[in-house]
């Protein structure tokens, strides 16, 4: 979609310059035009290049939505084991202290990982000592079984404060999920440079949860899949094709305004506004059905280049997606390949994705397990990821996927003064 | 609290003549019982002859002449024990001694050994001399030397009776004496496993050997009780059990823990639940792991109640919260009694073991704080 041989500087060139696979360290243009366009005045992402310093922890909209992606996901999602609502507070806050500190790229607690004596259980488990801050952001949202469980029952007082668009994701076909690693009261999502550094934080907040909550489920991803800042160069997923190319990007303000932040006057406002929607699904990739497939089939089936990840018909990644041109008689961009169906043209509404590949071993059968472990932000699930997947039904990449966990929360405001913590505005 | 000024001692004096199951004969309690209290239990009732006594040491007399097995406590506010004595057969009379300070109290009998029993208000007025805080410490280390030596006694007669069935030839008996010989066994473990070269040999599981070394102990028994059903050739296995276990009573009896060290070990007591019970690694041929996992539980919170008078001196709200952790433990694992003991591990959901985790995790995070408490005296 974009056009940014407009902008003098061409995405593709600077690449070229700078080495493929390398952040790009200015804002050369973003992607987006159904829905918005970057202006050439906007500044470079904070940070994008630098992958050791400390992204912000307050702010009015939590860190690690348009953060610019860092590489590495751990993930968790948990149960609420308490019913008593002061417990529950008292962790979001504790976690809300311990989260601001490991953001800094400090210990977990005052005492630190050897600062107390030596009979004190340190209050930092130590394995990020001599790391930096690695942008390590932690973002938490609250799944509708905090508002009310599946069998009705209101553990917090908090029924009636459950925004209508939380709630479970419809069933889509050809799912496979596993309610094991699907759904959860809460979820912290830790993204950092490092894979340490964010699964050190992790870590970290479960001890401090002992007693109010318990782990469902977890997942590593190792790779981003998506690139959320124009300063960031479009990754390849395990597919081999770049991803996100067209994904909403920081710098894209108004579109990230009208897709991904929940808004006065929206359901919840009153304690979400500023805040977003995270879904999240495990999209198992069939690897070898898909590496023995011809380069055709799988230009095919994803409806871009594997080398540029250019749109069928064209030459250069950002150069226009158009779902008429076409060779030979036939559309360039099948119909029923992934762009043509999850284009913001075709879907009619646009997500924020910022998601991670992931290699859980193996199967058992030989095969490994893999895939992407989807990750998508909007200002409402329904005229968001659930509009989008309801449009792959005839997706030909269908063949080669499989959704395996599925996962919705509402992502509060950012954190704002020293005394702030995550979800004051709910539990007040 | 009502009756926090010092029970600790007291509680495990008195468990561990509870558990030797005669008064008088273990050195335990240095204090003369200022009388005899006479309790009548029977299958539905449980009347005590006083319901006021003045602070000090009191001997209760325990008669079952009901048709059930029976067990008599007596508990501090919040359930907390302060003297128990178990396993009392119907027709026989047990003695509980016990040192009791001012404050309210309830005693109950509990028929068949399951529920809450049947419980009558007991008053305990009049002063209780208090502890400096060394001394509390000093205190807490004998009291629980006095419980490990409980325990010593009772395993060796449980463990004697359990290698007699397995000589015997007598599968079922020796099947249903492996986890009450064990529960003694698991709530000391901490103390067992500090003489080195005992502890393999007694508790050790089948690959853990040494190249040349063999396989023996409960575990080994256990395989051939419950894998194969022929103990025909377990002799030298049992008789070897049984030494090994009469060495290490006349150890532990002997070991003298320091502050520190029992707090290590209640939380080590945790640790041994997270590692082997909820896994299932333990018993994996009996099955019987949540007697263990209730022994180990029951040994950790006898060693924080030994330390408890210091505790509550610093740290009152840790004591607070252990206690409160130790209940959801204990409560979520009564969900699975079953008659005098526990279902079969296999028989439980992953929903339950996780459920049955997640609040081990919990007061293993409380409980390892109790070191530090200590150590800042």
């Amino acid at each position: 979609m974009s056009d940014d041989v407009s902008r003098g500087l061409s995405r593709r060139r600077f690449f070229g310059l700078a080495g493929a696979g390398t952040a790009g360290v200015l804002a050369a243009g973003a992607a987006g035009g159904a829905i918005g366009r970057a202006t050439a005045e906007v500044p470079p992402a904070g940070g994008a290049a630098d992958t050791t310093g400390a992204v912000p922890f307050t702010g009015a909209h939590q860190a690690g939505i348009v953060t610019p992606a860092q590489d590495r996901l751990h993930f968790v999602a948990f149960d609420v084991v308490t019913d008593d609502r002061a417990e529950l507070v008292e962790m979001l806050q504790a976690w809300t202290a311990a989260a601001r500190r490991m953001t800094a790229g400090q210990d977990a607690g005052e005492v630190g990982a050897v600062g107390g004596g030596p009979y004190d259980v340190p209050d930092d488990t130590g394995e990020a000592m001599d790391l930096p801050a690695a942008g390590l952001t932690l973002t938490v949202g609250f799944g509708p079984t905090l508002f009310a469980t599946a069998d009705g029952v209101d553990r917090f007082g908090l029924a009636d404060r459950r925004p209508g668009p939380l709630t479970e994701l419809p069933a889509f076909p050809g799912d496979a999920l596993d309610p094991a690693i699907s759904g959860g009261d809460l979820c912290v999502q830790a993204c950092a440079n490092d894979p340490q550094v964010a699964v050190h934080a992790v870590r970290n907040l479960i001890r401090l949860g002992a007693g109010v909550v318990s782990v469902r489920w977890s997942q590593l991803g190792f790779g981003r899949t998506s690139s959320t800042s124009s300063a960031q160069a479009t990754p390849r997923n395990l597919f081999g094709f770049k991803d996100g190319t067209d994904n909403l990007k920081a710098e894209n303000t108004s579109a990230i305004e009208k897709f991904v932040w929940v808004t006065d006057g929206d359901p919840g406002a009153d304690w979400l506004a500023g805040g977003s929607y995270l879904v999240t699904r495990r999209i198992r990739m069939r690897i070898e059905p898909w590496d023995t497939s011809t380069l055709a089939e799988q230009e095919q089936t994803i409806g871009r280049t594997k080398k540029a990840g250019a749109p069928l018909g064209q030459r250069g990644e950002f150069d226009p997606v158009d779902f008429t041109a076409q060779v030979d008689g036939e559309f360039a961009i099948p119909q029923t390949s992934h762009v043509f169906l999850a284009h913001p043209t075709n879907s009619g509404t646009a997500i924020l994705r910022r998601g991670y590949s992931f290699v859980d071993g193996s199967d058992g059968l030989g095969r490994l397990d893999a895939g992407l472990f989807f990750i998508a932000y909007q200002r409402n699930p329904e005229t968001g990821f659930t509009q989008v997947q309801r449009n792959l039904r005839t997706d030909a990449m269908n063949e080669y996927v499989q959704h395996t966990s599925s996962a919705v929360f509402a992502c509060p405001p950012g954190v704002t003064g020293d005394d702030d913590w995550w979800g004051r505005a709910l539990f007040s | 609290m009502a009756a926090v000024a010092g029970p600790a001692a007291v509680t495990l004096a008195a468990l561990a003549l509870a558990a030797c199951g005669s008064s008088g004969d273990s050195g335990g309690t240095e204090a003369q019982a200022a009388d005899q209290i006479a309790v009548a239990a029977s299958d539905d009732t449980c009347d005590v002859a006083t319901s006021e006594l003045e602070a000090g040491v009191h001997q209760f007399t325990v008669t079952n002449s009901g048709s059930k097995v029976t067990e008599f406590y007596v508990y501090a506010d919040g359930d907390r024990v302060m003297g128990e004595v178990e396993n009392i057969a119907p027709g026989v009379a047990r003695d509980l001694r016990l040192e009791l300070p001012a404050g309210e109290y309830e005693t109950a009998c509990k028929p068949g050994m399951v529920g809450d029993g049947i419980r009558a208000v007991l008053t305990v007025t009049g002063e209780a001399p208090s502890l400096s805080e060394d001394e509390t410490l000093a205190q807490a280390s004998a009291d629980y030397q006095r419980y490990v030596q409980s325990q010593t006694g009772a395993l060796l007669e449980r463990t004697t009776a359990f290698t007699d069935a397995v000589q015997a030839g007598d599968i079922e008996g020796a099947k249903a004496l492996f986890p009450v010989a064990r529960t003694y066994w698991e709530r000391i473990e901490p103390v067992a496993e500090s003489f080195g070269d005992l502890d393999p040999l007694i508790d050790g599981r089948e690959g853990d050997q040494a190249e040349g070394e063999d396989f023996t102990g409960f575990h080994r028994i256990e395989q051939a009780l419950w894998e194969t059903g022929d103990v025909s050739d377990m002799g030298p296995y049992a008789d070897q059990l049984l030494a090994n276990v009469q060495e290490i009573v006349t150890l532990a009896d002997e070991v003298q823990l320091d502050p520190l060290q029992l707090a290590n070990g209640a939380k080590a007591l945790l640790d041994e639940i997270a590692t082997g019970k909820i896994t299932g690694e333990e018993d994996r041929y009996s099955h019987t792991d949540l007697w263990d996992f209730r022994a180990n539980l029951e040994g950790s919170e006898a060693a924080v109640q030994a330390l408890r008078p210091y505790l509550e001196a610093n740290d009152p709200e840790l004591v607070a919260e252990i206690d409160e952790r130790f209940a959801a433990a204990e409560a979520e694992l009564e969900q699975y009694r079953s008659g005098d003991g526990w279902v079969s591990y296999d028989q439980l959901t992953q929903d339950q073991l996780r459920g049955l985790s997640d609040t081990i995790t919990a007061l293993t995070e409380s409980v390892s704080q109790v070191a530090s408490v200590v150590a800042g005296k």
